[in-house]
This record gives structure tokens, C-alpha cells and sequence, in this order.
């Protein structure tokens, strides 16, 4: 046990003055040092940046501002398409964590945002401690953290497998105990998936819930930024720090809309009474690998045993669910990208006399990103080309509006007769894959966010918490639940969660790092 | 509309057309290797096709279905210097790109 505080436990001390800031700061950024030779987690840290704000984070407790600081010194890391601009609190003050969003891209290897992202200022401004930027897939185009142009982030519990994607450093840094709380973000299952294949928590909140300002775009109108933590209480706390209507951002959800479903946290430990969660049968595929089957089914057994009604419903477009992903995600990507064009920012590549801006634009594109960026960005453009566009893109978007449908006649009941409360699934089919083991079949690791990505499209909150473990290779390997709930239904998803996470130790299980 | 992808690999051409169209330079051994990829992954996108979907409505975004309004009032905004600096190449206040127009090539 590294005995590293939870969050709750790191606000509540440091509020206390039974510990400083400055000293969980400290212990954060020597945890770091041993364990990032391994792990690689981390594109940048700032440790005498995170140690001067820790020190004004005291300062402000000693004068009794404390009770404005939910998340006073909590260690925090943020994935690196997440931007930190060089002020703290007003505009020139210099005070600001700064330093480069690269997106784990050469495009952006260099480049400085002159803003922060509405989320991570939240976080600074309730006073958690910003120590390092966390690697992920480029541009976050992944689901294993090997698409990063500085190298793959190993996963804690066999530094030989990968730890998920495209948030793998986000959920590294958080399972090897350095800090209690990352930011990672989820377009098709990027803050679930590394969650559960390095054994923590990871919420994808409802679209709209958190301020996309300042999170670089991969595909808007799925992206989600969400909050990856050692347990479903910090979870809740970050939550509601972080969400919230933003003027900066016109597709955050309404404050009617935040308002509706209320406090995260008030009611965590109550249990739902007549609880209804709903099973898919997709969700028993004979793909899932045996000892994620096994956990899943464990894992129904321990609500069954807390008086929850199982029920079976159907999500028929589960796998078809994939091909409308990858098609809607990576047309919206095509467009997205189209920005970095090496004339306003990022990296811009030599031309030879003679070459003109179409050479300029396509030199630098094709040398800064990496061949998966490259190949998502193709995808995209044919997919949304010229005498494809219906076949594919027009098709894409009614499979989302029947994913969709399909998801709310479970929680309406429309076919059981009774709502779920939640759906369940595994988070993944599989447990963490060998480094290197998918990186030559892109259609293969695309078929590994089955569980994932439909969420997304029907713009539903969804967490996976730890839920067992596989043994392979001679090493135990995490395995998440999935709950999926309708939207604006943090509240109620995380109540459910914490029922599981009361009855069971999965979470409290560290990697030891070899 | 034609039927596309009635063969489902991509030729070289077509890559190097869809990476024209996306503004990437890529090398003809690139192209090559992307046209395995990409058809694998274009073939599995097919297979939507195969879902009966009519009747359904298409969703393009989830959310509010109302554009929100703002006030109109000045609010701050980012520095001219603070964007300028982030360019690769500049001259005085602009952005610096390479010649557009031909010489003597007025309209």
C-alpha cells in the first residue's frame, strides 16, 4: 500500500491543517519519480510550479478560506489535450501551470495555449494542485495509449501490456497512487476503458455536463472530458466541481438542465431501494473474454444479492454500434483537424521553391501527425466525400438516433415493463493487451471499444469501477464494470456504483509495480 | 447513387485521392500500407448498410435543441500578441504564407 490519501481525505486534512499542501504535494511528486521510469505516464511536470500553488493553497487555508476550496491540495494530473494557459486567476497574472498541450502530437509538440480549459480552471479554483500532464493516443485516437508520438504509457499491473485509451497516462498516474484524481476525456470509451484495464474509476458524465472550452477537439459532438479517481466518492466530489453550464462552450447542457438532477455526493451512501438494472444480452457475448464473463456475472450476483431486479433487455445495435462510431467519430475528426494547417500554429514544415500553400498545408500535416491520426483523418474525409457521404455518414447518423431510442426503452421499460435504473455491461471484452499486440490491425483494436463507444452517440453518462481480476501471464489484470444511466443521471449512476464498490475490495487492490 | 466499394479494397489511387482531398502528403510505400487499413476498416463500415434503418430520423447531436442567446456585450478577449506569437512564421502583425498569386498574374 503506497497509503496515498483519496481526495476526500486529502481536502478534509489539508482544511484541517493536520497536513499542508505543500507536503501532499511533495509526497505526490517523489511518488511520480519512482514509479514514471516504469510506467510512463506523464508528458510534462511541474514540480516547482505545483509546489509554489500548493504553498498559496496554505496560505488561503491559514486565512480561513478553506471551506471554498472543495478539493484543497488534492494532486491532480490532466490529460495532455487538456489546455493550462500561463495565468492562475485573471488575465497577465503569469502565476498559471502554462506549459505546452501537445496531444501526444509533433503537430503540437511545441505549442503553448494562451488559455486554460474551463474544467481544469474549476479544479485549480477549488484548489487542487496541478503536477503533471498525462500522455494519451494522439489527439486522442486510441484505445491503448501506443499512439502517442512520445512513446506508450505501460500499464501498472504488467508494464509489458498497454493500459488502455486513449486516457492510459490519465489512468496510470491515478492506479500507481501518484494522485488521486486525473482528467482524461471520452469520445467512444477513452476515460472507461483505461479505467478499468488499470483498475480505477472513470465517469463519462452526459454530454453537455462538462465545459468542452479548452479541450482540444477530436470529435465535438461525442467528446466528453470526465474524471478518473481511486474510488466512486472522489468521483462524485470532482463531479461536482467540475460540471456546470459555461458560456465559453455553447453545447454545455442548460443550468435548468444541471440544476434538475442536483447534488452528486448528498446521497452517495443511500442505497436505491427496488432497485432495476438492466442486463443486455449483447452484454453476454461468448467474445468476452472468460474471466471478464466471469466478473461480469459475479458482479450481477452481488446486486442480485443487494435485492436488485436484474432484467434483460436488448441492445441490438451493439456491434453495428461500432461501424456508426468510427464512422460519425472520425468525419468529425476529418473536419477538426483540418485546423492544424502549419500556418497559424504548431509545426510547420519546409517547402521548396516553387511549392505553394497546398504543399505547405500537406507537408506539414503529413509530418506532423503519426500514421494513426493520418489514417482516422482518410476515414474521415472518404466517408464524408462526394457519392459516399449517404452511404455512409446519413447512415451513421440513424443508427445513433436508434441507439438511442434503444437505450431509453430500457430505462423506460417500454419491452420489460419495468425501467432500469442502470444498464449494465463489462467495460471491455478483454483485459489489458500486450504493447504491441494490435498496432498493426487498426480494425481490431477499433472492434475493442464495442461496449463503449454506443454511450457516446446517445450522449449517456456511463462509469466503469473495478469489478475483478484476470490472471494471465502470471500477473492479476483489472477488470471494470460498466453502468450506463439516463441523462443528467450522475446522481443516481453513482449511487449505484457506490453499492457496488461498498460490497466488494476491487478498488482497493494497488499495483505493484515490477 | 452507385454502389460504392462494390470491390471492397481501395486502389492506391483511391487512397492517394483521399489524401489529397485531406490535405496529407504521403509517400506512394504510405499509401500502400494505408490501403490494407483503410479497406479493412471501409469494409467493416459497409456492413451498416446491412441494418434496417428506414424510418429512422438521422441524430447529429445530442443536446439542447435550442441555440442559446448572449447578451450582446463586449466581453475580454485573448491578446492580438498572445495569438500572433503561436505562429510558425510572421512579418510585423501578419501571418506569413508562401506566395498565392503568380507574378504579374494580376486579375
Amino acid at each position: 500500500m503506497t497509503g496515498m490519501m483519496t481526495a476526500a481525505e486529502t481536502t478534509s486534512a489539508v482544511r484541517a491543517r493536520r497536513v499542508s499542501a505543500v507536503e501532499v504535494t511533495r509526497a505526490a511528486i517523489a511518488r511520480l519519480n519512482a514509479v514514471e521510469p516504469a510506467v510512463h505516464a506523464f508528458v510534462q511536470t511541474f514540480p516547482e510550479k505545483a509546489l509554489a500553488h500548493a504553498q498559496r493553497i496554505d496560505a488561503a487555508v491559514a486565512a480561513g478560506e478553506g471551506a471554498s476550496l472543495p478539493l484543497a491540495g488534492v494532486p491532480v494530473a490532466i490529460k495532455d489535450n487538456i489546455c493550462l494557459g500561463p495565468d492562475l486567476h485573471r488575465s497577465g497574472d503569469g502565476l498559471g501551470i502554462g506549459g505546452r498541450t501537445t496531444c501526444a502530437s509533433r503537430i503540437l509538440e511545441h505549442y503553448e495555449s494562451p488559455f486554460t480549459a474551463t474544467a481544469a480552471q474549476k479544479l485549480i479554483n477549488a484548489g487542487a494542485v496541478v503536477i503533471g500532464k498525462t500522455n494519451l493516443d494522439e489527439f486522442a485516437m486510441g484505445s491503448s495509449t501506443e499512439h502517442s508520438a512520445f512513446g506508450p504509457t505501460r500499464n501498472p499491473w504488467d508494464t509489458t501490456r498497454v493500459p488502455g485509451g486513449s486516457s492510459g497516462g490519465s489512468a496510470a498516474a491515478v492506479a500507481t497512487r501518484v494522485t488521486p484524481l486525473a482528467l482524461g476525456s471520452d469520445t467512444g470509451g477513452s476515460v472507461r476503458q483505461p479505467a478499468a484495464m488499470c483498475g480505477v474509476v472513470g465517469v463519462k458524465p452526459t454530454y453537455g455536463r462538462i465545459s468542452r472550452f479548452g479541450l482540444v477537439a477530436y470529435a465535438s459532438s461525442l467528446d466528453q472530458i470526465g474524471p478518473i479517481t481511486t474510488n466512486v466518492t472522489d468521483a462524485a466530489a470532482v463531479l461536482e466541481v467540475i460540471c456546470g453550464p459555461d458560456p465559453l462552450d455553447s453545447t454545455s447542457a442548460s443550468p435548468e438542465h444541471h440544476a434538475m438532477h442536483g447534488d452528486l455526493s448528498a446521497r452517495l451512501e443511500e442505497p436505491i431501494a427496488g432497485l432495476c438494472l438492466g442486463v443486455p444480452r449483447q452484454a453476454l457475448s461468448s467474445a468476452n473474454h472468460p474471466g471478464v464473463a466471469k466478473a461480469f456475472a459475479d458482479a450481477i450476483k452481488t446486486y442480485q444479492s443487494l435485492g436488485a431486479e436484474i432484467v434483460d433487455i436488448d441492445l441490438p445495435m451493439t456491434d453495428a454500434g461500432i461501424a456508426a462510431y468510427y464512422i460519425v467519430a472520425l468525419a468529425e475528426a476529418s473536419s477538426n483537424l483540418a485546423r492544424y494547417d502549419g500556418v497559424r500554429y504548431g509545426r510547420r514544415a519546409q517547402i521548396k521553391p516553387g511549392e505553394g500553400l497546398v504543399e505547405l498545408y500537406s507537408r506539414s500535416r503529413g509530418e506532423g501527425f503519426g500514421n494513426e491520426v493520418k489514417r482516422r483523418i482518410m476515414l474521415g474525409t472518404h466517408v464524408l466525400s462526394s457519392g459516399y457521404y449517404d452511404a455512409y455518414y446519413a447512415t451513421a447518423l440513424k443508427a445513433r438516433r436508434r441507439i438511442l431510442q434503444d437505450f431509453q426503452s430500457a430505462f423506460m421499460g417500454e419491452k420489460t415493463g419495468r425501467g432500469c435504473d442502470a444498464v449494465l455491461m463489462p467495460t471491455a471484452p478483454n483485459p489489458a493487451f500486450r504493447i504491441g499486440e494490435k498496432t498493426s490491425d487498426a480494425l481490431a483494436m477499433y472492434l475493442e471499444d464495442v461496449y463503449t463507444v454506443g454511450v457516446n452517440l446517445a450522449g449517456l453518462p456511463a462509469m466503469s469501477v473495478p469489478a475483478g481480476f484476470v490472471a494471465e501471464g502470471g500477473r492479476d489484470l483489472p477488470v471494470g464494470l460498466q453502468l450506463v444511466a439516463p441523462a443528467f443521471q450522475e446522481a443516481r449512476m453513482l449511487r449505484v456504483a457506490r453499492m457496488f464498490e461498498r460490497e466488494t475490495t476491487f478498488h482497493t487492490r494497488e499495483p505493484v509495480i515490477q | 447513387m452507385s454502389t460504392p466499394h462494390a470491390h471492397p479494397l481501395l486502389s492506391a489511387e483511391e487512397v492517394r485521392r483521399i489524401a489529397r482531398l485531406a490535405r496529407l502528403e504521403v509517400s506512394d510505400a504510405e499509401a500502400e500500407e494505408y490501403r490494407a487499413s483503410l479497406s479493412a476498416v471501409v469494409g467493416y463500415m459497409s456492413r451498416l448498410r446491412d441494418v434496417d434503418l428506414s424510418g429512422v430520423e438521422p441524430l447529429a447531436h445530442i443536446g439542447d435543441t435550442h441555440t442559446r442567446m448572449d447578451e450582446d456585450v463586449p466581453g475580454s478577449s485573448l491578446s492580438n500578441d498572445a495569438l500572433m506569437k503561436l505562429a510558425p512564421d510572421r512579418w510585423e502583425g501578419f501571418v506569413k504564407v508562401p506566395k498565392v498569386l503568380d507574378d504579374g498574374g494580376g486579375a
